[in-house]
């Protein structure tokens, strides 16, 4: 009589540990990667006196004071519009002058193609301090310095070998007897590229854009050298000067430190799966 | 322009992109290697031709060996622990989603966000745990009797860089446990079946198949990795600003300190370009090691 009792019971033994197991993955997983952010979000919340003594670690009185001080009464809202404007403009300069160079890597016969794709990553491995100085004096000749248009345009070439990377692999996966069929019909290679390939790419262009987007708002040393007002600053800029009088106003830096980080983490949520293929394109591939 | 004949086409599309790129990165390069090789502090009015000057200086510079030092160890203590734990995130993050699901969606948002935050802000929530006096990480490791007393973290000459290789490591282990998640994920399963029939014990099956066939991807995560981390600035510069006492000054916190605090654009330079050819050796090192995935791939 037992044994098939037996088998059930160990069944169920074994579903309930598979799933504790699960529970236990996720948990310490997860306890590793939102811990720290999770405990910015509790910061944020605290009253000024509970953020100078620990225990409790849970407040029981919650106030929005930072998030109130943070957007209304900081830099912080006006380097959250100048770091949409510098990423809007990096990612459409970097992905239409991507587009081009990509198409052309990928399905036009220029000479050289393996160095002209080497020489575009390699300058993707420059540490941005060794290009920062003359940067800097040559904005500064432009008399760009100190403007949006200074860092979202380096921004833009700093990530194009990048988007010339992903859509190059993109577009050569793309059948190319289409390109042949759009000569052999009369199309300029232009045209074949902006009526047939342009709309076809469109998945591969969104995720050159979003990792495009995500670089231009996180990026520092750039968006650092090149802004001196508030006026210019970008958000992460913004938060690592973050103005304290006398002491450092950690609720506040909290507070803005969730604000900033909200729009890409609501785009790594919403977009993870382009995302990932996005980061893992070029790097597996079998 | 319909006369124009395809290989046209080609350089005129790619040429935009070419611009934008020697402008912008290809002659910076070339001004800052022509700037140092001048003596130039605007402060002072100081700007003349030295020649090689300023790297004779570096060469007797115990600031610019010690910035070596730190960033070299920097740089292989976070990539070591970065891809040891993202390979162990990675095994169990893959274990979880062997059926694609809501978990390995949560399981990829999870990794996903740190990736994510911006690095300044990540400096912040650690300086934020790392505060002395109500910072959590003291706290906790007194709660749990690890520590006997508060320690100042990013104060102390010992401790300092390593409060900045674990934020590092928080930072971008997320990374490395991606690629090598996609990597697992593409494994062939009958391999594994087959040395399972064989009697292969799970650590056997591990060694002799996982870890060889994820070598590419390794080698990889290596590569990007070590480009970040040698060139690492916002993450170290905003928790300690290169102190207490420069025990956690990288070269580019170096050679940014002397361009835009001390306004040494001359010798500035040399060390950016120090740095860059540090780099540059590094890349034709790593192209080297990658150059069968290259041919392979494009």
């Amino acid at each position: 009589m037992s044994e098939a009792m037996d088998g059930r019971r160990h069944d169920k033994v074994r579903t309930l540990r598979q799933i504790s197991l699960k529970v236990g993955i996720v948990l310490s997983v997860g306890l590793f990667c939102l811990g720290p952010i999770l405990w910015q979000a509790v910061t944020s919340v605290k009253l000024d006196q509970d953020l100078v003594r620990i225990p409790p670690i849970f407040p029981e009185q919650l106030t929005l004071s930072h998030y109130e001080r943070v957007l209304f009464g900081s830099p912080i809202a006006q380097s959250l519009m100048n770091s949409l404007v510098v990423a809007a403009s990096a990612t459409v300069i970097s992905i239409v002058v991507g587009t081009f160079c990509a198409f052309a890597l990928a399905r036009l016969p220029i000479a050289g193609k393996p160095i002209i794709l080497g020489l575009v990553l390699s300058t993707s491995m420059f540490p941005p301090i060794a290009v920062i100085s003359p940067l800097y004096l040559l904005m500064r000749e432009l008399g760009l310095r100190d403007t949006l248009m200074a860092v979202g345009l380096t921004h833009a070439v700093y990530s194009l070998p990048l988007a010339v990377w992903l859509l190059t692999s993109f577009f050569r996966q793309l059948p190319a007897e289409l390109y042949y069929a759009a000569r052999v019909d009369g199309c300029t290679p232009l045209r074949a590229l902006l009526t047939i390939f342009f709309p076809l790419a469109r998945p591969g262009l969104a995720v050159a854009a979003l990792l495009v987007f995500i670089f231009s708002w996180n990026e520092f040393m750039f968006a650092l050298t090149l802004t001196a007002s508030d006026s210019a600053r970008t958000a992460p800029v913004a938060i690592a000067l973050f103005p304290g009088l006398y002491e450092i106003p950690w609720g506040d830096i909290a507070a803005a430190s969730l604000v900033v980080t909200l729009p890409v983490g609501a785009l790594a949520i919403l977009f993870q799966r382009h995302i990932v293929a996005g980061l893992t394109a070029g790097s597996v591939k079998g | 322009m319909s006369h124009l004949s395809e290989r046209a086409w080609g350089y005129l599309l790619a040429a935009p992109a070419f611009v934008l790129l020697g402008f912008v990165a290809l002659a910076p390069i070339g001004a800052a290697v022509w700037l140092s090789l001048y003596r130039r502090m605007p402060v002072f009015g100081i700007d003349e031709f030295i020649g090689a000057a300023n790297y004779v200086q570096l060469w007797s510079d115990d600031r610019f060996w010690a910035a070596c030092r730190v960033t070299l160890y920097f740089t292989t203590l976070s990539i070591t622990a970065e891809l040891v734990l993202g390979f162990g995130m990675a095994l169990l993050l893959d274990r979880l989603t062997s059926q694609p699901g809501r978990s390995s969606q949560w399981g990829q948002v999870m990794i996903l966000l740190p990736w994510a935050v911006p690095t300044v802000v990540s400096a912040q929530i650690w300086l934020w745990l790392y505060q002395p006096d109500y910072g959590l990480l003291n706290y906790l490791l007194l709660q749990v009797g690890l520590i006997n007393a508060p320690i100042d973290w990013l104060a102390d000459p010992d401790w300092a860089i390593h409060a900045a290789v674990v934020m590092d490591v928080w930072k971008t282990t997320p990374f490395a446990a991606l690629l090598l998640l996609a990597g697992l994920k593409a494994l062939p399963q009958d391999l594994y079946a087959a040395a399972k029939v064989d009697g292969a014990g799970p650590w056997e099956r591990f060694r002799r198949i996982t870890l060889p066939l994820l070598m590419p991807i390794i080698v990889i995560v290596l590569v990007f990795r070590t480009m970040d981390a040698v060139r690492v600035f916002d993450a170290v510069f905003v928790l300690t600003g290169g102190g207490p006492g420069n025990t956690t000054e990288t070269l580019s916190i170096y050679a940014y300190k002397t361009l835009f605090q001390t306004l040494q654009f001359g010798y500035g330079s040399a060390l950016a370009t120090a740095m860059f050819i540090i780099v540059a050796g590094l890349t034709a090192l790593y192209l080297f090691l990658l150059r069968r995935h290259f041919e392979d791939g494009v």
